[in-house]
């Protein structure tokens, strides 16, 4: 069909999509043309056409920053430890859960542990300052003094936060994805179980053999959604949480604060769209790479 | 469809031994404490005296109680009372609009005798996969459109989500028989008529679904407040409850500032660590009062979702 034939045949169909493509233009594509202002010497007097090229230049400065290695290595570590985390522990829970006989309960509990993921970051971070708060928080005036332990100053320790950090996305998380792999369990057919215990196969054995095999078309997807996004972190929960507190930098720092702290609160340009289209690029190209691995291991599991 | 849940007890000779059920019940038992307690001793430092708390730090069971707290935000509730106006304004906009236009834009794309499909699909999922970062994006609203402080900036960077376009476009694919919209064709209904009158009413399960998920984004949302917004006037719930943590955060830790509001005949006595927390809980209060109704309609969604298409 001639693409006039099309147009006058489907024309609703191009009214309906437009304010959706306006939309995306102005959110999404519009922003993708502007990684050029990485290569820019950017000012405001001139604007974002006028203002001179500048080449790699403002590359050249990150990466003489020693935040370039931080922020690169916080996203990357972090991430890869929540993507751990997602997985094995909602997957342990739903696989508990599928064996409690009370199914009141059971529900009971997933409705429980589904509450943190209504809660937004900035609620979170009050919930964990109640708990760490240096003067009246519940760790420095009650858990730390029962135990016959010095106070801590939580929020100027920076070696605790690798551990806080992935303990409340843990916390935040795992009652949305218990809900997704215990969907996945529910959907397996009984016979396998019945035929499992005939031939006397042990609970674990079940586990193992059964149940993680015939989920892991939702295992691999949920992974492969979060593994293309491994160079975006959390940025709630990286900004709201920590407080701001720059002593925390060092293990709280990660690309998307960088980049929000350099141009909102520094007003570096150069630097912050720098950093960002990095972050762009090198997660475009994992999505990539993520994608074909599991393309070939096995052509149904793959996202595209 | 049910929610999903345990159907292992169809197989008795498979049971778990009782040890290892009960170590499974105290265990699940364990970890609900482990959500509720975070949410309940904010509670409590928010009902608890100031001076308690000083004294005695946040206690889930304090030596006196007291609803200054409440008493000292109600005093000025104007501010609360304007930023959840603007929560519920945008919570309710963005997310009708945005079920809409996502809707309009997955009906073409779910339909294999447009022969654009393709393209426009790719168009939408590609968004999933490459953006420009937060500089070009901050410029276009901010130089190219200029929304900043402005209540649409807190709307429109939501409104699509290319994940529950392709949600919809797979129900649409999957669920509304071919046979229907021919015949309905034949009948004479144009394109716009068949997708209200036909597709709309059979796809009321995603439609709630991802309202649902929009409704929260919404809602919770406080990084556009953050980058986009200065005044007062357009603040939510969300972005006030952060700046209540700074400002008191800074009053309290500047007493400069303390003494040029008590200079200025201002009072400075207030019950800043119960403030802080009795904030949160006016801020907490529709979600708590809202999740376990909607708890189930998510698990519901998730499990729409979660199937691959």
């Amino acid at each position: 069909m001639a693409t006039l034939q099309i147009l006058r045949k489907y024309w609703m169909f191009y009214v309906m999509m437009l304010p959706a493509i306006v939309i995306l233009l102005v959110n999404n594509y519009i922003p993708m043309f502007g990684i050029l202002i990485a290569f820019k010497n950017i000012n405001y007097a001139d604007g974002f056409l006028g203002s001179p090229w500048s080449g790699l230049r403002n590359f050249e400065y990150l990466f003489k920053t020693k935040d370039a290695w931080i922020i690169t290595r916080n996203t990357l570590l972090y991430n890869a430890g929540f993507i751990a985390l997602n997985l094995i522990v909602p997957l342990a829970f739903a696989i508990m859960l599928n064996e409690m006989r009370s199914r009141f309960m059971a529900k009971l509990h997933q409705t429980i542990m589904f509450l943190p993921y209504f809660l937004s970051m900035v609620v979170i971070s009050y919930l964990a300052f109640a708990f760490m708060s240096d003067e009246h928080g519940f760790l420095n005036k009650t858990v730390l003094p029962m135990l016959g332990m010095e106070q801590i100053k939580w929020y100027f320790t920076k070696e605790v936060w690798p551990y806080v950090l992935p303990l409340v996305n843990t916390w935040k998380w795992v009652g949305y994805y218990t809900v997704i792999y215990m969907a996945a369990i529910i959907g397996i057919d009984e016979e396998y179980y019945e035929a499992a215990t005939i031939d006397g196969a042990s609970k674990w054995k079940q586990i193992t053999s059964i149940t993680i095999p015939l989920i892991m078309p939702v295992i691999v997807i949920m992974t492969l959604l979060q593994i293309g996004r491994i160079f975006n972190a959390d940025f709630g929960l990286f900004f709201q949480v920590p407080r701001e507190s720059g002593v925390l930098f060092p293990v709280t720092n990660v690309i998307d604060t960088y980049v929000y702290r350099t141009f909102l609160t520094v007003g570096d340009i150069g630097l912050s769209s720098a950093a960002g289209l990095l972050q762009s690029v090198v997660g475009f190209a994992l999505v990539f790479l993520s994608n074909w691995v599991v393309r070939r291991i096995n052509k149904d599991n793959a996202l595209f | 469809m049910e929610a999903p849940m345990a159907p292992s007890a169809s197989n008795p000779k498979n049971k778990l031994s009782r040890p290892a059920a009960l170590a499974i019940h105290l265990f699940f038992a364990m970890y609900s404490l482990l959500c509720i307690i975070p949410v309940l001793l904010i509670v409590m430092v928010s009902i608890s005296d100031e001076a308690t708390v000083v004294r005695e730090g946040y206690q889930f069971f304090p030596s006196a109680f007291s609803v200054d707290a409440y008493a000292f935000l109600f005093e000025d509730a104007r501010q609360i009372v304007r930023s959840y106006g603007i929560s519920i304004f945008v919570t309710v906009t963005g997310t009708l609009l945005s079920l809409i236009i996502m809707a309009l834009y997955a009906y073409p794309i779910s339909r294999s005798d447009f022969p654009h499909a393709k393209p426009f699909t790719f168009f939408v999922f590609f968004t999933m996969l490459f953006g420009g970062g937060l500089v070009p994006w901050y410029l276009v609203y901010v130089q190219m459109l200029g929304l900043k402080d402005n209540i649409w900036s807190l709307i429109l960077p939501l409104m699509i989500s290319a994940f529950f376009v392709l949600i919809m476009r797979t129900f649409f694919i999957t669920t509304i028989p071919t046979a229907v919209l021919e015949s309905a064709k034949i009948d004479g209904a144009g394109e716009l008529v068949i997708f209200a009158r036909i597709v709309l009413p059979l796809s009321l399960p995603v439609l709630a679904t991802v309202a649902l998920f929009q409704t929260l984004t919404y809602w919770n949302d406080w990084f556009l407040s953050l980058v986009f917004i200065t005044k007062d006037a357009n603040i939510t719930v969300q972005y006030l409850m952060y700046k209540t943590m700074l400002n008191i955060q800074f009053l309290a830790n500047n007493s400069t500032a303390a003494a040029a509001i008590a200079a200025a005949g201002g009072t400075f006595k207030f019950p800043s660590e119960t403030v802080r927390m009795a904030m949160v809980i006016v801020g907490i209060g529709p979600i708590i009062f809202a999740y376990p109704f909607f708890q189930k309609y998510f698990v519901k969604g998730l499990t729409v979702g979660a199937v691959k298409g």
